[in-house]
């Protein structure tokens, strides 16, 4: 049994002593490097939101999205290496598209899940290519089918869910995520809880200013994947806040010495 | 196209300068094409027919919780060779969904082979029933992409849970159409005006059985390459029925 990944972690092409893969666990290590990413399905549809990590106030506002739209129906949010990711969007739009040229309506998520998983774990066999550094999120709701919820990792594992996270803070994400009844309730109350957790998750400490990326697929957008709307998205932005904003202004008005109140990890830190 | 009781296929570029002739040029443009007819050598020849052809006459009825299709059972070769007596139209491609053929019969078997093939793929892949629309779509893929090659033309009809019974048309050059009912075949000229005037939406199964009987009874009365027996299948979510009328069975109308 070897614990030191030497010799056995320079291709994706070989097996360690005790049966792993290091280049595709590198991948998922790569993943958690990135900026949190969570879907949830609910009664009616699916919610996703991102907490996009903005690096220098010079960005133009909004670009660099990380949710793609796959067909008029499906929808995708990536962590990870961001071209890693938009070449994967590409790859999933073309089996949509091919699957309804040749079979006349909408991919099943389910079924793309699946092909695009094949794609991932194509590239983790061969030593002359290397395997994709992103996991993404498929969501997608059908009048029949209902909503649908499945995540792909770099190994080419595809798993359906009723909540998932991906990136840094997943194992917070994930807790808060539980918390949630989400087969009982509906996309608009959804909308909320989403923005409550990646503004929970993140971490004010490390990681300065976020743009946080708000989409949704069910019964309330006539199952088109689209943006939240704006003045949704505000609301939604307001609840996560209240907490947060509640908690800074009693702090502040109990020790007019606070400078600055933090959350950061579900640990609060106070400059004083 | 239609001359007489036989379909033309027409390259793009000639029906389009057909279509923006007139008059005069248009009529030198048919006899043009209809003498170039005469004189083809191809399996659609009026007088030198190569292969076996269904002259037939198919269709396709929705009712009430499911699907009748039916079709003779009579393949030609020319006007005047009767070369099967009890030939069956109605090829079966998934368990609840079948198609009719019409045209070249060649044609049509490796079209519904290759169909039934790539949808049962399918429906392992999806691990579940394939829908009427996914079947209607592969045949549409193969007709419109070897447009060139094949004379053939089909009813797809059948069940799903998705949508129920459903029938699509899949013509010579690869057109999809839904439709509630649809006839097709060179005996369907003959019962335009029955099949109009006599259905109904949401019909019970025997009022559906009676219609589509009576409608390929009389085609097969006045078409002379659409004959011999009337084959039924009723497809509903529960079974798939298959029926067979006799000549002497089937319905008397005023002319015999």
């Amino acid at each position: 049994i070897s614990l030191l990944p030497i010799q056995y972690d320079l291709s994706a092409s070989t097996f360690s002593p005790d049966g792993r893969v290091f280049q595709v666990e590198y991948a998922i290590k790569a993943v958690e490097n990135s900026s949190t990413a969570i879907g949830i399905r609910c009664k009616d549809g699916v919610v996703f939101g991102v907490e996009k990590l903005v690096l220098s106030k010079l960005y133009e506002e909004g670009s660099n999205k990380r949710i793609f739209n796959i067909d008029r129906h499906v929808g995708m949010a990536v962590a990870g290496l961001l071209a890693d990711a938009r070449s994967l969007s590409e790859v999933s739009r073309e089996e949509a598209s091919n699957f309804r040229s040749n079979y006349g309506h909408d991919i099943p998520l389910k079924h793309l899940a699946d092909r695009v998983a094949m794609y991932v774990h194509a590239y983790t066999l061969y030593s002359a290519v290397r395997p994709f550094g992103c996991s993404f999120i498929l969501g997608s709701y059908d009048e029949d089918d209902g909503p649908q919820l499945y995540m792909v990792d770099p190994s080419g594992i595809s798993h359906g869910y009723w909540g998932c996270a991906i990136g840094k803070a997943k194992q917070a994400a994930k807790t808060e995520i539980e918390k949630l009844q989400m087969k009982e309730m509906t996309c608009r109350e959804l909308v909320k809880e989403v923005a409550k957790i990646i503004y929970i998750v993140h971490d004010e400490v490390k990681d300065k200013a976020f743009e946080l990326e708000l989409s949704w697929v069910g019964e309330v957008t006539k199952g088109r994947h689209e943006l939240v709307p704006k003045d949704i998205k505000e609301e939604a932005e307001k609840y996560a806040k209240v907490i947060y904003i509640a908690l800074k202004h009693i702090l502040s008005k109990l020790c007019p010495f606070i400078l600055n109140i933090s959350l950061s990890n579900n640990i609060v830190y106070i400059l004083w | 196209m239609r001359l007489a009781n036989t379909s033309v296929a027409v390259s793009d570029e000639r029906a389009h300068t057909a279509q923006s002739l007139s008059g005069d040029a248009y009529a030198t443009f048919i006899h043009d094409l209809y003498v170039e007819f005469l004189i083809m050598d191809s399996h659609h020849s009026y007088s030198q027919v190569k292969g076996v052809s269904t002259g037939t006459t198919i269709l396709a009825v929705k009712f009430n919780g499911g699907v009748i299709i039916g079709s003779d059972s009579r393949a030609s070769m020319g006007e005047s060779y009767v070369s099967s007596k009890t030939i069956n139209k109605l090829i079966q491609v998934h368990d609840r969904i079948f198609c009719c053929i019409a045209g070249s019969l060649a044609d049509a078997q490796a079209v519904t082979k290759m169909a039934k093939f790539q949808l049962s793929f399918h429906s392992i892949q999806m691990e579940s029933p394939p829908l009427v629309k996914a079947a209607a779509s592969i045949m549409r893929e193969l007709c419109y992409n070897n447009k060139e090659e094949l004379q053939a033309g089909f009813i797809t009809a059948g069940w799903d849970r998705k949508k129920g019974p459903q029938i699509y048309v899949v013509s010579l050059g690869g057109m999809l159409l839904s439709q509630p009912y649809t006839i097709g075949g060179s005996g369907s000229t003959y019962i335009y005006g029955y099949v109009d005037a006599k259905f109904k939406p949401d019909m019970s199964l025997e009022e559906a059985t009676q219609f589509s009987t009576n409608a390929l009874a009389l085609a097969m009365g006045r078409d002379n390459v659409s004959g011999g027996v009337v084959h039924l299948v009723v497809i509903t979510e529960a079974e798939v029925k298959h029926v067979v009328v006799p000549g002497n069975k089937l319905p008397k109308f005023h002319d015999e």
